[in-house]
């Protein structure tokens, strides 16, 4: 039993930019994920709670980076996972958030925090605690190099499964027609 | 603008819509910018849809569809500009001026940016004041400058020796060195055709079935191809066998032979053109015309590159003057039938459309696109038309032949490149201007006769062209060896190899027409890692991203301009690798922009500036 | 007799004057292309169907067909190089599948899949491309537009009536319409031209109609592009 757990291969997951769905589609492997335990153990992750992330053999990253703790929070898995996935269209190309790209983030600011109607004496919210938006979204791969990609919005289940099963068994992932899509 | 001068500017250009280039030229010399309403003028006027006049002068960098104020002023953005100090100067008048480089100055007075090689090397660095070329540009200089335009002096009453521009030719031969009398080629290949051409047509017209009345343009043809005369715009194509095809290229109804002249001399650090056209235009007509009577045609162009917009009248006036002597128009000095003439068509700064198909679109009034090819333009050029498109310096090549012979100019030069070669010659060395050598001359001979010393590098041919590296400077300048179209920048071993290969991947990104995918976007992704790598942010990653575009462009390009655009950073990696190598960063990968940076608006927007607010130089060094 | 042309081993017939893409759609092989439209003169810009030639690369919808020719086309290496020009054309444009009305149906995103993209791999450009939606039935979503010039060519030699044209040049090349206002709205444009048809990716959409298809239903989600060759049938 000893032997086996050894041979477990460390994973953690997180979100940045992103709305959880990604994880929730992972979920979507459903009785699968009793396999999935069989092989993996879950380091940082929403399903575990635990915070810091440490050395693990994947690391899978939902959403992109539109604050200065995402990009954080990205170094810290690149640092310490040997392979780094990008899962879903919002870690993959900045997805819905960067649809903000085109405004400048000023105008942004100051709509939301001191020019939108109904607002009396507005203002930008200035705690060091707040991680401060970046001027652009951007996806993962433009920060840390990016090992493996799984696009779609989310992706199903089943290529989600697909990448992690051909990984683990040492192919390279792939993904055939039904499987790869990016919406 | 005066309905009435529009009239006339339309009048003078037939109302034809293929002319609307030039007639948007003549309105936006009289009005500063082409107006909403001077668009919509034409929109009736020559029954062209608005879209296709906002699309087609939208593509030239000299037109402009928005105000550029009163003094348009253009740096010469080439890497010799930038090492006779451009950039600096240019900043010097920016901040004298108050005005943002590219933008409009607030009260619509002036507006200050670079412009691709404006063909000034050896005098530089240079500038175009609403056209017109300024040389040996320096700080007291820009200083007077900029004191004019703000006490909005016309432009007509700035000092004349600001405009004046050099020959500097320190080598002749016998293209530079002749002394060519204006119809003498002409005269002397008649002659050849009434005493020996009359004995070759014998045997010719059984060979070839020659109807009467061919003999002439026939021995023109001969004489071109028993010169071995090849183009001079650095590919290199039999002239000749292109003369010839347009020749026997099949006329439907209507239909004429055309010779273009491809002044259009845009390849950065190429200025003898213009010097030919200064000083020796008249043999660059009498090639033309030569031609034409060789492929039968009557209708010429010559497109000069807007930069030489200053040359138009006394071009025109040497036209008007053939005119007169009969060395154009018709029964061209007396043979029946021999009927040419030469139109002008000024270019607006787009260096594709000196790609032969590119300029006909060009000529055409259209976007300066390169076509797809087959068919080629000997059959299906101007209008569908057979064309031959010759660089200015074969023109006048082949003026040289019909005088003394194609034996004669078979003998110059070497077995595969006949002739001389014209070289403009720029950069760190004592004598900058124009050497004419024989074919065969090798670089190092070059560098010796303009007063080159150490010399590290010579840019051959321009960007499309050769890194020429210090191990290599016995090779030749022939065809069989560095082929050239004339640019000969010299880098001295101060220089940074990694710039001037950066400086020419900002050339062909601005320059790209946009046609195709890997041009369009890979030239300027390749323009944004080698800024990349300047920033100090490269990675090896990048690095083999750029060996990588490098690949796309070659392959996949839809024309020479992407299929050489990458040789600039192909040859300096290959022969200046080092100066890549230092630029780049230690660890595998680093971000595509500056972490830091990125949080610049929003800590401008709180106020906030604590550790929390700043990426520090955690992210680069631990991964 | 019936000549013929080699593609990938395979002997492929062909009438004088087509080119090798004509000939290998009618014969049901699929080379990937976007800017190639059968009812149009070819137009060689966006070079998805480069093949070799006699081991030359050159674009299959402008080369003509021709006995004996030796062309690759289903090969990785090119393959690879045309996954790499869409993947320029994903990052030269703002290409959101999930909020696009296209998505399904859009020859870009399928011909993606079909190449195997699975991320832009390039850094994005993110430009600024404002949407058209003056016109009360139809909306021009420019971020989208790979700069195929299918509708410039439509509305000039089918409807004719240029709607469209490219204006600018390199990387700020970009589509404007036919008026003075540059408003769609303000143009000769009909729900009927041929130009409001053959937009490839989602620029050119029919307000209100976006998303009738469930997914799953849609175009490529039943079978990959390279199953439809929906040109061939047209040829």
């Amino acid at each position: 039993m000893e032997v086996l757990e050894k041979k477990k291969l460390k994973v953690a997951t997180t979100s940045l930019a992103g709305c959880f769905g990604c994880h929730m589609s992972f979920l979507d492997i459903d009785e699968r994920l009793f396999d999935l335990v069989q092989l993996v153990e879950f380091d940082r992750s929403p399903l575990t709670d635990i915070k810091e992330v440490g050395e693990c053999d994947i690391g899978i990253i939902e959403g992109g980076l539109c604050n200065a703790e995402n990009v954080h929070v990205l170094l810290e898995f690149r640092r310490q996972c040997k392979i780094l996935i990008a899962l879903g269209a919002c870690a993959v190309n900045g997805g819905l958030p960067a649809q903000r790209n085109h405004l400048p983030l000023t105008d942004i600011l100051s709509e939301v925090y001191l020019s939108s109607p109904g607002l009396g004496n507005g203002m930008i919210p200035n705690d060091p605690e707040l991680p401060l938006p970046l001027n652009q979204v951007h996806p993962i791969h433009e920060v840390v190099k990016v090992d493996i990609f799984i696009p779609g919005c989310p992706p199903s289940g089943d290529a989600i499964w697909k990448v992690l099963t051909d990984l683990l068994s040492g192919r390279n992932p792939s993904l055939g027609h039904g499987l790869i899509h990016y919406d | 603008m005066s309905s009435g001068s529009l009239e006339s500017i339309l009048c003078k250009y037939d109302g034809s819509p293929h002319n609307l280039l030039q007639i948007l030229r003549e309105v936006q010399e009289e009005e500063g910018w082409i107006t909403p309403a001077t668009v919509a003028a034409l929109e009736t006027a020559l029954a062209v849809p608005r879209a296709k006049i906002e699309g087609a002068a939208s593509f030239y960098s000299f037109l402009h569809l928005q105000p550029v104020g009163r003094y348009r002023i253009l740096f010469s953005d080439n890497i010799i500009d930038r090492m006779g100090g451009s950039q600096a100067l240019m900043e010097r008048l920016c901040n004298l001026l108050w005005v943002e480089p590219g933008k409009l100055s607030e009260d619509g007075l002036v507006s200050v940016t670079t412009t691709s090689c404006t063909g000034m090397c050896d005098q530089g660095p240079a500038l175009l004041v609403n056209g017109r070329a300024i040389t040996r540009v320096d700080e007291a200089r820009i200083d007077a400058i900029a004191e004019r335009v703000r006490a909005q002096v016309p432009l007509a009453e700035w000092p004349g020796e600001w405009f004046q521009v050099e020959d500097n030719v320190h080598r002749r031969d016998i293209l530079l060195g002749s002394d060519f009398e204006p119809g003498s080629g002409l005269r002397a290949l008649h002659a050849r055709v009434e005493t020996d051409g009359i004995q070759a047509s014998n045997t010719r017209s059984w060979r070839e079935g020659l109807p009467r009345g061919l003999v002439g343009p026939a021995t023109m043809l001969d004489e071109i191809k028993h010169a071995n005369l090849r183009g001079r715009g650095g590919a290199g194509f039999t002239t000749g066998l292109k003369w010839e095809a347009c020749r026997n290229a099949p006329l439907a109804d209507g239909q004429d032979r055309i010779v273009v002249c491809n002044a259009d001399e845009g390849e950065p650090g190429t200025f003898k053109d213009r010097v030919l056209l200064t000083s020796h235009a008249d043999m660059v007509f009498e090639g033309m015309t030569l031609a034409a009577y060789a492929v039968g045609a009557r209708r010429g162009f010559l497109y000069l590159r807007g930069e030489y917009r200053y040359l138009l009248e006394h071009l025109e006036g040497v036209l008007a003057r053939r005119r007169r002597d009969n060395l154009l128009g018709h029964s061209i000095i007396g043979i029946p039938g021999a009927d040419f003439d030469i139109k002008i068509h000024v270019g607006f700064g787009a260096y594709v459309c000196g790609e032969e198909s590119a300029l006909i679109e060009s000529l055409e009034g259209k976007r300066g696109t390169p076509r797809n090819r087959p068919p080629f333009p000997v059959t299906h050029g101007y209008l569908d038309q057979p064309t031959i498109v010759n660089n200015v310096e074969t023109f006048a090549a082949a003026a040289l032949i019909a005088l003394n012979g194609g034996e004669w100019y078979k003998n110059i030069g070497t077995s595969h490149s006949a002739g001389s070669k014209i070289l403009s010659v720029s950069g760190d060395c004592e004598r900058p201007g124009l050497y004419e050598f024989p074919f065969g001359v090798s670089v190092a001979e070059v560098l010796e006769a303009c007063g080159a010393k150490d010399t590290q590098a010579v840019q051959v041919s321009g960007p499309s062209g050769f890194t020429i590296a210090a191990h290599e400077f016995d090779r030749k300048i022939c065809f069989e060896d560095i082929p050239t179209a004339g640019a000969f920048m010299v880098f001295d071993k101060t220089r940074d190899m990694f710039q001037v290969a950066r400086n020419f991947v900002h050339f062909f990104a601005h320059e790209s027409c946009g046609f195709c995918t890997p041009c369009r976007v890979g030239t300027s992704l390749l323009r944004n890692l080698m800024d990349k790598l300047h920033n100090g942010q490269g990675s090896p990653y990048d690095f083999e991203e750029i060996e990588k575009l490098n690949h796309i462009l070659q392959a996949m390009s839809h024309c020479g301009l992407g299929h050489s655009a990458c040789n600039p950073v192909l040859d300096t990696i290959e022969k200046f690798r080092p100066a890549y190598d230092s630029r780049l960063l230690h660890q595998q990968f680093t971000p595509a922009f500056d972490l830091d940076q990125a949080l610049s608006q929003a800590r401008q927007m709180t106020g906030r500036d604590d550790e929390l607010a700043h990426f520090g130089a955690e992210h680069g060094d631990k991964q | 007799m019936t000549q013929t042309f080699i593609l990938d081993g395979r002997e492929i017939p062909f009438e004088p004057g087509q080119t090798i893409i004509q000939a290998a759609l009618a014969a049901g092989v699929f080379i990937p292309h976007l800017c190639y439209h059968p009812e149009f003169k070819p137009h060689g810009s966006c070079k998805l169907c480069t093949v070799k030639v006699n081991g030359r690369h050159t674009a299959s919808c402008t080369y003509k067909a021709a006995p004996g020719l030796e062309v690759q086309s289903n090969t990785e290496e090119l393959n690879g190089e045309r996954r790499t020009l869409v993947q320029m054309l994903f990052v030269e444009g703002n290409h959101f599948c999930p909020s696009c009305e296209k998505s399904g149906d859009c020859q870009l995103q399928a011909t993606a899949y079909e190449l195997g993209m699975m991320s832009p791999h390039f850094d994005h450009f993110f430009p600024d491309r404002p949407v058209d939606a003056s016109h009360p039935e139809l909306l021009l979503d420019f971020n989208r537009c790979i700069l195929c010039s299918l509708c410039v060519r439509a509305s000039r030699d089918v409807d004719g009536k240029s709607v469209f044209a490219l204006a600018e040049r390199g990387i700020d090349s970009h589509l404007i319409v036919n008026a003075a206002s540059g408003r769609l709205a303000d143009t000769n444009v009909a729900l009927e031209d041929k130009a409001v048809q053959v937009c490839p990716v989602g620029v050119i959409l029919r307000k209100r109609k976006g998303f009738a298809v469930p997914i799953g239903q849609r175009t490529y989600d039943e079978a990959p592009i390279s199953g439809h060759l929906p040109l061939a049938e047209e040829c």
